[in-house]
């Protein structure tokens, strides 16, 4: 490449960048392009929520400077924690997080904890159910629970994301509440654990709503009961006779059995107060923009917000119950 | 015939003066963006996406559709004339293009990659036209033993083809899979090979390896050379395109080939890097004159660039209709359906034919265009090599350097491009093929994580590659590939010791 055509090209990054450099000074702003670390692969949940709020951001311009999302997901996501760990008092760096934030440090022992980071808000919680394939003879949770209590271990086959992460833990809670073991089969993203359902190579998932959305409607899966105490409150028809509200609870099909992800956004440690309130409007902001709440229906989610106190004492809470379902499950770091 | 009038709709909504200008600049930006190393067709759609929320939706999936395309053009441009992969699936390309390039003949090079890439994604759209559903259901097939046996048969089709002695190609191969090993192990979920350093936490990033292997090893040769390109002495010939083209059509079985081989990889989704080298390792498994590929062959780079692109557009098949990303691109422009209100999956063709229909039709249109728009900037490409080394080597060290830079966003990244380079020229001095470990890094993740989940799936039975005819015949196809360069080796011993 000639040396014009390299500046070009740089002069071009450089304009694309700055596309949006206005706005009005006033408390603390960023000053420079925000990195938006996903600690997770591309096409994954929280992958797609932080571009999709990358989206809103740039469309209804509710920030200055560029929101630029970054994948770090390497070893299980502790890439990114470790980084964002790493940049202490830099406002300009902040990261979604799913359960591997609890899981990966419990696993791998990578020296990491939420508290090495300043916690921002809660976006949401994102929801588990229990799908089958459409042609599986199982209509009710009980249904199918009942049949791998009949068979002997191992029959049943349960795909899910990642190594002893949320997929995992689910699958072992499952476990106890049926006596038998089943098969885990991890791999790489929810997408992928949900056409391995589709197309019949294993018995079962628990992918998040999103994930599976699309094949539901399309009549390849079937919800069976949702990992969470009430159920869900959209009641927007998905399929020609089922909404997201009509799917009952695990715990009402005999399988007590509550799980909940986080999407919540975190900073770099060191930040001032004054900081992580602009990060907590901003997203206040992008949760009242019309495209959010159709985001939050599509993916059927929990849609609580937390921030400050509140959030921090959810965190440890969620963090002791982590540790006490992996140690059970025998996946702790030696 | 239903098909073939939403496509016509779909033309007319793509066929517009304004929505051709978008085309023309997605092109550019996307040939500039496969350009720079490492930049790579995702990271380059990821920064421009937010730009086009601000555009209507017809124009602005066009526009995106067009970088994506671009960057699989541009990516062949620095593997031919600097042996420098822009992206993963060109580094099959290096093979022979760098070498013709050396001959003074990158133009020809250039032309019949970017014609190659051109034939691969225009019988990719086709496919995607007329067989979308079917071809959606035959993917579902594909689980864990099926993937494996597909990725053992993408090995098994490149096996034998260095001149190097055996023993040295197991080395690298064997090197290459203990690099792919690095980082988190996906099926126990613990670390491997990190000796707890945070920076191996993310493995070994097999576009670094091959920016350090390939590119810095190459600018150390010439260096030692005397500091200056074998392909100096290229004229720069205007009519250089349409003597290629004659060429060209004597390849038509390997180009039938690779669009096969690269169709199939992308719909299953093997992806656009082993369809390149499975393409290549079969073009020469099929020529007559077997040693002159690796010398600067042009049917060397027909294979993996059609493949590649074939591929690369049949990919994007699996991501509208199951909503799975067939490469890391199509996972960020899944990124972008999503924010437009458009969730793919088996529904997308009924629910919303509109922007289906246009996908598709800018399909065809930006591939004409950008094959138009690549195809005349040929003669300055190939001019570049005239510049003195004294000045384009260190230009291109840098980008090398930000194209190692910008997979991670890490420092780390660069300084493992310099090791990997001062092995690539060590390699390259001792003469063990550099090809065999590529193909384990890239390769050797996906088949071990598919090989073990098929483990899990049988409870430790290898009679799970053999449980369906499908699965049985891939095996049975890749066995076929492994020891079918023993058969003349053998024939030529019975008959020695028939007499």
């Amino acid at each position: 490449m000639t040396k014009l055509g390299k500046w070009a090209g740089r002069a071009l990054v450089t304009a694309i960048a700055s596309i949006g450099l206005t706005g009005v000074a006033q408390a603390w702003e960023p000053t420079k392009p925000v990195e938006f670390v996903v600690p997770a692969g591309t096409g994954g949940g929280a992958d797609q929520m932080a571009r999709f709020i990358q989206g809103v951001v740039a469309k209804h311009k509710l920030m200055a400077q560029p929101l630029v999302v970054v994948n770090k997901s390497g070893g299980a996501g502790a890439e990114g924690f470790l980084e964002v760990k790493g940049a202490k008092g830099d406002p300009h760096k902040i990261i979604i997080t799913l359960s591997n934030l609890f899981t990966t440090p419990l696993a791998t022992g990578v020296p990491f904890n939420w508290r090495d980071m300043t916690p921002g808000a809660m976006l949401a919680l994102d929801q588990f159910v229990l799908w089958v394939n459409a042609e599986a003879p199982y209509k009710t949770a009980k249904d199918y629970i009942d049949d791998v209590k009949a068979k002997p271990a191992n029959t049943f086959k349960m795909a899910g994301t990642g190594s002893k992460q949320e997929d995992q833990i689910i699958t072992a809670m499952i476990d106890k509440v049926t006596g038998k073991k089943m098969t885990y089969v991890p791999f790489k993203g929810g997408g992928d654990v949900a056409v391995q359902l589709v197309g019949g190579h294993v018995n079962s998932t628990v992918n998040n709503p999103i994930e599976a959305e699309a094949h539901w409607r399309g009549g390849k899966l079937r919800p069976l009961c949702i990992m969470d105490n009430d159920k869900l409150p959209y009641t927007a028809k998905v399929t020609d006779s089922q909404s997201w509200a009509d799917i009952p609870t695990c715990k009402s099909a005999g399988v007590p059995i509550e799980y909940l992800m986080l999407r919540g956004i975190f900073l770099a440690p060191g930040v001032t107060q004054e900081q992580v309130d602009y990060y907590v409007n901003l997203f206040k902001k992008v949760r009242e923009t019309p495209e959010w709440a159709e985001f939050m229906q599509k993916g059927a989610f929990k849609q609580t917000f937390m921030s400050g106190k509140e959030f921090a004492d959810w965190l440890g809470k969620t963090e002791a119950m982590h540790y006490g379902l992996m140690k059970e499950a025998g996946f702790l770091a030696k | 015939m239903e098909e073939l009038n939403s496509l016509l709709h779909g033309f007319s909504v793509a066929l517009t003066f304004h929505n051709l200008g978008f085309m023309v600049l997605g092109i550019t930006l996307g040939i500039l963006i496969g350009v720079l190393p490492g930049l790579g067709g995702a990271n380059g759609i990821a920064i421009l996406l937010p730009l086009t929320f601000s555009m209507d939706q017809t124009s602005a999936i066009i526009m995106l559709s067009c970088i994506y395309w671009g960057a699989l053009f541009g990516g062949a441009i620095t593997s031919i004339l600097f042996n420098i992969p822009g992206e993963p699936w060109s580094v099959a390309t290096t093979f022979d293009g760098f070498p013709l390039a050396q001959q003074g003949r990158a133009g020809a090079a250039l032309t019949a990659a970017f014609t190659s890439s051109f034939v691969g994604a225009f019988f990719a759209v086709l496919l995607i036209t007329f067989l979308a559903p079917l071809v959606a259901k035959f993917a579902l097939k594909f689980g864990a033993p099926e993937m494996f046996a597909v990725q053992m048969l993408t090995f098994c089709s490149f096996v034998g083809m260095s001149k190097e002695p055996p023993a040295k190609t197991l080395a690298v191969m064997a090197l290459g899979f203990a690099l792919a090993a690095v980082g988190m192990d996906t099926v126990t979920g613990t670390l491997r090979m990190t000796f707890g350093q945070p920076e191996l936490l993310k493995g070994f990033d097999f576009l670094i390896a091959v920016i350090g292997l390939f590119g810095i090893g190459e600018i150390l040769l010439t260096m030692e050379e005397g500091l200056a390109f074998k392909g100096k002495s290229a004229k720069i010939q205007l009519n250089v395109v349409l003597q290629t083209w004659k060429e060209l059509l004597r390849y038509w079985k390997t180009s039938i080939r690779s669009v096969l081989v690269g169709c199939w990889m992308g719909v299953t989704p093997g992806g656009a890097t082993p369809a390149s080298f499975m393409a290549y390792g079969l073009a020469r498994r099929g020529a007559k004159d077997k040693d002159s590929f690796g010398k600067g062959n042009v049917e060397g780079v027909v294979a993996p660039e059609t493949a590649a692109h074939a591929a690369g557009t049949s990919a994007l098949l699996p991501m509208l209709t199951l909503g799975i990303p067939g490469s890391p691109t199509a996972a960020v422009l899944l990124g972008g359906l999503l924010i437009w209100g458009l969730q793919p999956g088996p529904l997308l063709f009924q629910e919303k034919p509109d922007f289906v229909w246009g996908l598709i039709a800018s399909m065809y249109l930006g591939n004409l265009v950008g094959l138009f728009v690549v195809l005349t900037t040929v003669p300055w490409w190939a001019a570049i090599l005239r510049i003195p080394f004294s000045v384009i080597g260190p230009v291109i060290i840098v980008i090398c350097a930000i194209g190692a830079y910008t997979v991670h966003n890490s420092l780390f990244d660069v300084i493992m491009m310099l090791v990997f380079g001062v092995f690539g020229y060590l390699f390259k001095k001792l003469r063990y093929p550099l090809a065999p470990l590529v193909l384990a890094l890239v390769l050797g993740d996906m088949a071990e994580s598919s090989f073990r989940q098929s483990m899990l799936l049988s409870q430790g039975s290898l009679s799970i590659f053999w449980a369906n005819p499908l699965v049985a015949g891939l095996m049975a196809l890749s066995f076929l590939m492994l020891l079918w360069p023993i058969v003349p080796a053998l024939k030529h011993y019975l008959r020695k010791h028939g007499n």
